[in-house]
Formats: structure tokens, sequence, C-alpha cells
């Protein structure tokens, strides 16, 4: 248990699940989680400069393993954009590799034995320090808002601001002035439901993850066989949980691409 | 649970994120995949016209097989005919050889019977007169007698 002596089991949990902030300005808005930005981005760029890397010495010969590997996660990622966008943008699939590899690598950082990290990084200084930015609502969010400030983009692309304002009103319920109110409200509930839904979904998963790991490290507390069961339980837990990673940042992928394809339909 | 900077801050880091993927990583490896695919395509055009040729091959073999086949049947069966005619050829020529032959064999005997009887006429014609001069006791004058003689051997 981290070295450090708990008062609680409640304590212990919460210690863990405290975020390393950064005070910028007055107001609880004005500061920053450290830890989820630092994590976050410098798993995003591992995850992109990987790719990049080996993108720059991409040959269409026979592909070494590592362009073999990135060129299978590429056709699958475009694979299924192909199979739900069927719009000209270029952007979507680009995009949805981005939040595949980036959502799997953040998610990934679930599997890391909580407690070991936590002491490693102890004596480093950084007492709270979670590793897992996907556990932080502030980056679901960011993720979902991000895709929601794409999805209006898109709209208004393919459809002019005029089309993409009407359909506020006329669609799905019909072009007629009673029906206007109803049509708006409709969309709007659409619009703040889609961010909310993407956001919390991959958050829900990704947190419970993590206080699960937590509850089973607190075996540890009960000595040296309550250590050893914790293992075992921690190990079957995140074996199960890689399925949890890959499924959720799949279905965020989806949802982003989906949520993109939608925005420039015409009703 | 409580929203911060930090959204605003991720927010700009997936925006940015965004952009190098689909700036820097995307076209090139895109590029290399369709050159690939390409490349991979063209391989089998390739090897669908090697085996198209093949078969063509397979086919013009068989037909010059089937040709030479034909020709040498028409060269072994000229051969035959050219045989029986010279068979035939020589039969006839050896037929007309043996007859010349036996001709000038013929013509040979009759010679030689034509001679022996001249001479068998002849010695007749001696003894008659030797016969003739010794029952007469005197010598005939063939001179006198050549006629005479002469009429006898054609007698005989």
């Amino acid at each position: 248990m981290a070295g450090a002596s708990y008062e609680s089991p409640s304590e212990y949990i919460q210690h863990h699940l405290t975020f390393q902030v950064q005070q910028v300005g007055d107001g609880t808005f004005w500061s920053i989680n450290t830890d989820t930005v630092v994590m976050s981005v410098l798993l995003g760029l591992v995850g992109l400069g990987f790719i990049w890397w080996v993108t720059r010495q991409a040959t269409a010969g026979v592909p070494s393993k590592r362009q073999a590997f990135v060129e299978l996660c590429v056709q699958f990622v475009n694979d299924q954009v192909k199979g739900i966008y069927h719009g000209e943008s270029q952007w979507v699939a680009p995009i949805a590799l981005t939040v595949f590899v980036w959502v799997v690598l953040m998610n990934t950082m679930d599997i890391v034995p909580i407690d070991i990290a936590a002491t490693a990084l102890g004596f480093a200084g950084l007492h709270n320090w979670r590793l897992v930015p996907t556990a932080d609502i502030n980056t679901t969010f960011a993720l979902a808002l991000t895709v929601f400030a794409l999805m209006i983009i898109f709209g208004i692309r393919s459809k002019g601001v005029g089309g993409w304002a009407k359909e506020l009103f006329v669609a799905p319920f019909g072009n007629h002035i009673l029906l206007w109110p109803f049509n708006f409200m409709f969309q709007i509930v659409e619009y703040v439901s889609k961010p909310l839904s993407h956001s919390l979904r991959l958050f829900g998963n990704i947190y419970a993850g993590e206080i699960i790991f937590l509850l089973l490290g607190m075996w540890a507390a009960s000595g040296l066989s309550g250590t050893v069961f914790s293992g075992i339980l921690s190990l079957g837990w995140a074996i199960f949980h890689i399925l949890i990673i890959l499924l959720q940042a799949y279905i965020f992928m989806m949802l982003t691409i989906v949520y993109l394809a939608m925005a420039e339909e015409h009703h | 649970m409580n929203f911060n900077l930090t959204l605003i801050m991720q927010a700009a880091a997936f925006t940015a994120f965004i952009w190098f993927c689909a700036r820097v990583i995307w076209p090139p490896l895109m590029r290399a995949i369709a050159t690939r695919q390409k490349q991979i395509a063209d391989g089998l055009a390739a090897g669908e016209q090697g085996r198209k040729d093949l078969a063509n091959a397979a086919k013009r073999e068989a037909e010059i097989l089937a040709d030479a086949k034909a020709k040498s049947a028409e060269i072994v069966a000229t051969g035959e005919r050219f045989k029986a005619a010279t068979i035939e050829q020589s039969k006839l020529e050896a037929k007309a050889e043996g007859e010349r032959i036996l001709a000038a064999a013929k013509a040979e005997i009759e010679q030689e019977v034509a001679r022996a009887k001249e001479q068998l006429r002849d010695a007749v014609a001696d003894l008659a007169v030797t016969g003739a001069s010794k029952i007469l006791k005197k010598d005939v004058d063939l001179k006198v007698h050549a006629e005479l003689l002469a009429q006898l051997k054609r007698e005989l």
C-alpha cells in the first residue's frame, strides 16, 4: 500500500483519486490537473510519435513488422470510417485514428500497478499523481466537446450556415411552423446528449476500472496473504480490463465517426 | 469531478494531435499503402497474364504437334506410295527384261538351229556327193554338178 500508511480504506482511495492540481488563477475553474495534462500529452506524443516514426521510413515495398503493425491499425480504422462515413472529407479517418490510438494508450495506463507507480512517483516527490487521463472527466469531456465542435463544423461546411440552422428547426418532424419549437427542442436534446453520453461512457468505464483496482489493492492491508490474494485478483481484473480498454476506445472512435457522419447527413 | 482549465488544455492537445495526424502522418502512410496495393494488383495481373500466356503456349504446342504429326503421316504415306510404285515398276521392268532375254535366247537358239541345219545340209550334200562318187567310181565334177548339188541341198 504505497509504503505510506492510511487511517482508513476511504482515505487510501481518496488519496489515489486526488489530482496533482496547479492553481493558475482565482476560482476552482482556473486550475490545471498537471498529471492529466502531462500524462495525456506524453501518451499522445508516444502513440502518434511512434506512428510518425514508422511513417517516415514507410515503404511501398515489403513492409517491416513495425510498419505492418501500424498499417494494420490504420487500415482497421480506415475500414471502419469507410463503412460509416461516405462524405468526401479527408479528415474523418485521421480524427478517428488519433482518437483510437490516444484513448487506447490513455486507457492502458489503468493496468499499470497503481501502488508501485504511486510509490515510484512518491520518491520523485509527486504524491498525488494519477496515471489514467481518461479517468479524469476533463479529458473525456474535452474529447467529446472537440468532437461536438467538429460536428458543427462538418454540418455547416456541408450544408452551409443557413442549411444547418434551418435543420435545427425543420428536422426531424418536418417543416411546419407549429413543429418548429418541437424540432428545435429535439435537436437541442440530441446535441446535448451526444457529447454527454460520449464522454461519460468512457469516463465511467475507466474510472470504475480504476476504483476496482483500488478496492482490490486494499486487501494488502490484511497482511502478506491478503497482498498475494490482491495481486492474483488484480491480475485477473487487469486481464479482463484489457478488453474494456480496447472496447471503450473502439466505441469512442466509432461514435466519433458516427457523429461526424450524421452531421453531414441531410434530413 | 470538477471541471477546470484542464478541459481546455486537453481539447487543445486533441486538436493539435488531430492536425498532426491528418497532416503529417496520414498522407505518406496512405501513399505507401496505396502504392503497395497498386503493386500487388499489378503483380496479380501479371501473374494472370503469365497464366494466360502459358495456356496459349500450350495450345500452340498442341497445334504444332498435331501439324507435325499430320505432316509426318503424309510423308510416310507418300513414301509408302512411292515404294509401292517403285516395286511395281521394278516388277514390270524385270518382266520386260526377262521377256527380252527369253526372246534373245530363242532367237539365238533358232539361229543355232538354222546354222546346224545348214551344216547338216552341207554335210549331207558332201556325203551324198562322196557316196555318189563311190557308187560311180568316178569323181563327180563339182563344177558340172554344182547346180544339181544346190538343188539337192535345197531339197534336204
